[in-house]
């Protein structure tokens, strides 16, 4: 199988830090699939996305994009498209020509770059707004420009560093629309999230990275949205109820439904407990409460929290 | 609404002009520099079309200190001749340095939204990106320096030494402004906030009145006349003057008196100082 994005044992420390960003990293990524890398913020997502495209040097470490090490800069920049963070475009200029001036810079000749503009503003759903400044652009417009920008010349693997982060549930919608026409479309991705369910909506496998304290920098779980779902007990199932008297009742409840230990607040009046049915869960909860007599406000399924993820992962030490 | 279409450009074969084995690679690297500077010209040439209203008012900034300058403070000044005239290529030497914030600021944007990052990731020649940024600086600052002979002119300065002279004179304030945009990419490069870009906006005017360009270095207290005659802009300024046959203070000093040899020699010393440190400060990207 070939793998378009290999790192192995990649290290990194910022200058003036004594805690490296990336402390032995290690990635596998088949072509033509979707990656998520998942982690809170400081858990060294930017820096591996940041080595990967060649802006920074690692330490120590390997990792080969294609077949071709980075160290071949030049030779790995004409296989990769980068979208950072923060959507990197011209203001001034008019959308179609930021795609014709990066596809330029990209080394496409005068012609293929236009062409290839106005393809990727009609696959973007952009030609309504190719002509107007992009300071004009939404904020779900500027994303997709930033995207169609990554993509201008088929880049073997696209980087996307938290695409959708700072947008309203419309944006990171079209946005996720886009990616996944992409994803169809044969591109590699290599995606950095926060949002549990954007890695889980996008892509075929996770690498979760730790948080930073501790054993930062590096993978602590690596699986398909599946097997990581089992892996941190599924869902949650929440019970907020009316009566703190009611509290052990509901824990011995959703001890007996759930997968793992009920976690109470007393002050919330909350109990939380993993499920991997989240279905069957609610389902056997509802009877439950009437049968215990317990006064119940709200009972909600959630995805577990990043907080969750990680308490759960580092207490079963996962490698 | 986004079609997951196949591309009509095989991009996988695309014969990318400059990216074929037969061309040496010095060659092709070469070439595709050319064209990624010539790019990034017309980037910034753009910007100037979009935005007229900045570019007047970076013309019409200098014009209005001059006659500021002339008509205004000009009645007080003394100089060995028409004040207003020997104060014209102060101006000239003035706009100058103002391009520097507006060649720092420029670079701190594309820092601060990612595009410097976007750039260094491209198949890109890092050269081509200061030095379109370089040529474009120019553009802006000859347009000002036009304008504002024209308003010169007006207030009485001509060319007395002939069009030849005239135009060593304009070779030479345009050196300057070359040497002070490679200062201004090393300070963006190296810019951590907007404040920074305050800062040398904020300098720029008692950098320029420490000088020869307003006034008379030898009416300063000694030690500011020293530094106001070894400043490189009072070099400009004067060698302006002498090519121009305007009025000017008397020399007094080594450096008074080689001006057109300083005014060559001081910005190519700035080039060669700043221009490394801007390129290796580029490569290295935000991440030192």
């Amino acid at each position: 199988m070939t793998l378009a994005v290999r790192a192995e044992a990649l290290r990194s420390t910022y200058p003036g830090s004594t805690v490296p960003a990336l402390d032995g990293f290690d990635l596998a990524v088949p072509a033509g699939t979707v990656h998520g890398l998942l982690g809170p913020n400081g858990a060294g997502k930017t820096t591996a996305v940041r080595i990967l495209t060649t802006l920074l040097r690692p330490d120590s470490g390997h990792a080969e994009i294609a077949g071709i090490p980075l160290s071949d800069a030049a030779q790995v920049r004409k296989r990769i498209g980068l979208v950072g963070q923060y959507a990197a475009l011209d203001e001034i200029l008019d959308g179609r020509a930021n795609l014709v001036l990066f596809g330029r810079l990209a080394q496409l000749p005068a012609a293929a770059a236009r062409q290839r503009a106005d393809e990727l503003l009609e696959q973007f759903d952009l030609v309504d707004a190719a002509m107007r400044p992009v300071s004009t652009y939404s904020g779900g417009m500027r994303r997709r420009l930033d995207l169609a920008v990554g993509m201008i010349r088929r880049p073997a693997v696209l980087f996307l560093d938290e695409p959708t982060t700072g947008l309203d549930p419309r944006g990171r919608a079209e946005v996720w629309s886009a990616v996944r026409a992409m994803v169809a479309d044969g591109t590699t991705v290599l995606l950095t999230t926060q949002y549990l369910e954007e890695a889980d909506q996008l892509a075929t496998r996770i690498s979760v990275l730790a948080a930073p304290h501790g054993a930062g920098g590096r993978v602590i779980a690596e699986g398909t949205p599946d097997e990581l779902r089992t892996l941190i007990g599924g869902d949650r199932i929440v019970l907020v109820v009316r009566r703190p008297a009611d509290l052990p009742a509901a824990a011995a409840l959703l001890e007996r439904i759930g997968d793992g230990e009920p976690e109470v607040d007393a002050d919330l009046q909350r109990v939380t407990v993993a499920a991997t049915d989240r279905l069957a869960a609610l389902s056997a909860t509802l009877p439950g409460l009437a049968a215990a007599g317990i006064d119940a406000e709200d009972v909600q399924v959630r995805r577990p929290t990043m907080d969750e993820v990680f308490l759960q992962l580092t207490a079963t030490a996962v490698r | 609404m986004i079609k997951g279409k196949t591309s009509s450009i095989d991009l996988g074969k695309q014969p990318f002009a400059l990216d074929q084995r037969h061309i040496s690679e010095p060659l092709e690297s070469l070439l595709s520099a050319f064209t990624d500077t010539r790019v990034l010209t017309g980037r910034y040439l753009a910007h100037l079309r979009r935005r007229p209203a900045q570019l007047a008012v970076t013309v019409a900034f200098p014009v209005m200190i001059l006659l500021i300058f002339a008509f205004l403070f000009g009645g007080m000044m003394q100089a060995p001749g028409d004040y207003r005239i020997a104060l014209v290529p102060g101006m000239f030497t003035m706009t100058m340095l103002f391009g520097l914030s507006a060649t720092m600021i420029a670079v701190v944007t594309d820092r601060q939204r990612g595009i410097t990052d976007r750039f260094r990731s491209l198949p890109m020649s890092v050269s081509a990106v200061l030095a379109g940024r370089a040529v474009a600086d120019l553009v802006v600052s000859a347009i000002a320096l036009a304008v504002l002979i024209v308003v010169g002119v007006a207030v009485g300065w001509r060319a007395e030494r002939g069009l030849a002279a005239a135009a060593a004179a304009v070779g030479l304030l345009l050196l300057l402004r070359f040497a002070l945009i490679w200062v201004g990419i090393l300070f963006g490069t190296r810019a951590h906030n907007a404040g920074a870009v305050t800062a040398v906006q904020t300098l720029e005017f008692p950098l320029g009145f420490l000088s020869g360009l307003f006034v008379d270095p030898a009416t300063m207290p000694p030690v500011l006349r020293q530094i106001a005659e070894w400043n490189p802009l009072s070099s400009t300024a004067a060698a302006v003057r002498e090519l121009s046959g305007s009025p000017g203070w008397p020399s007094s000093s080594w450096i008074s008196e080689h001006a057109v040899l300083m005014a060559v020699v001081w910005p190519l010393v700035i080039v060669a100082i700043t221009a490394p440190l801007a390129v290796r400060r580029y490569r290295q990207g935000d991440n030192a």
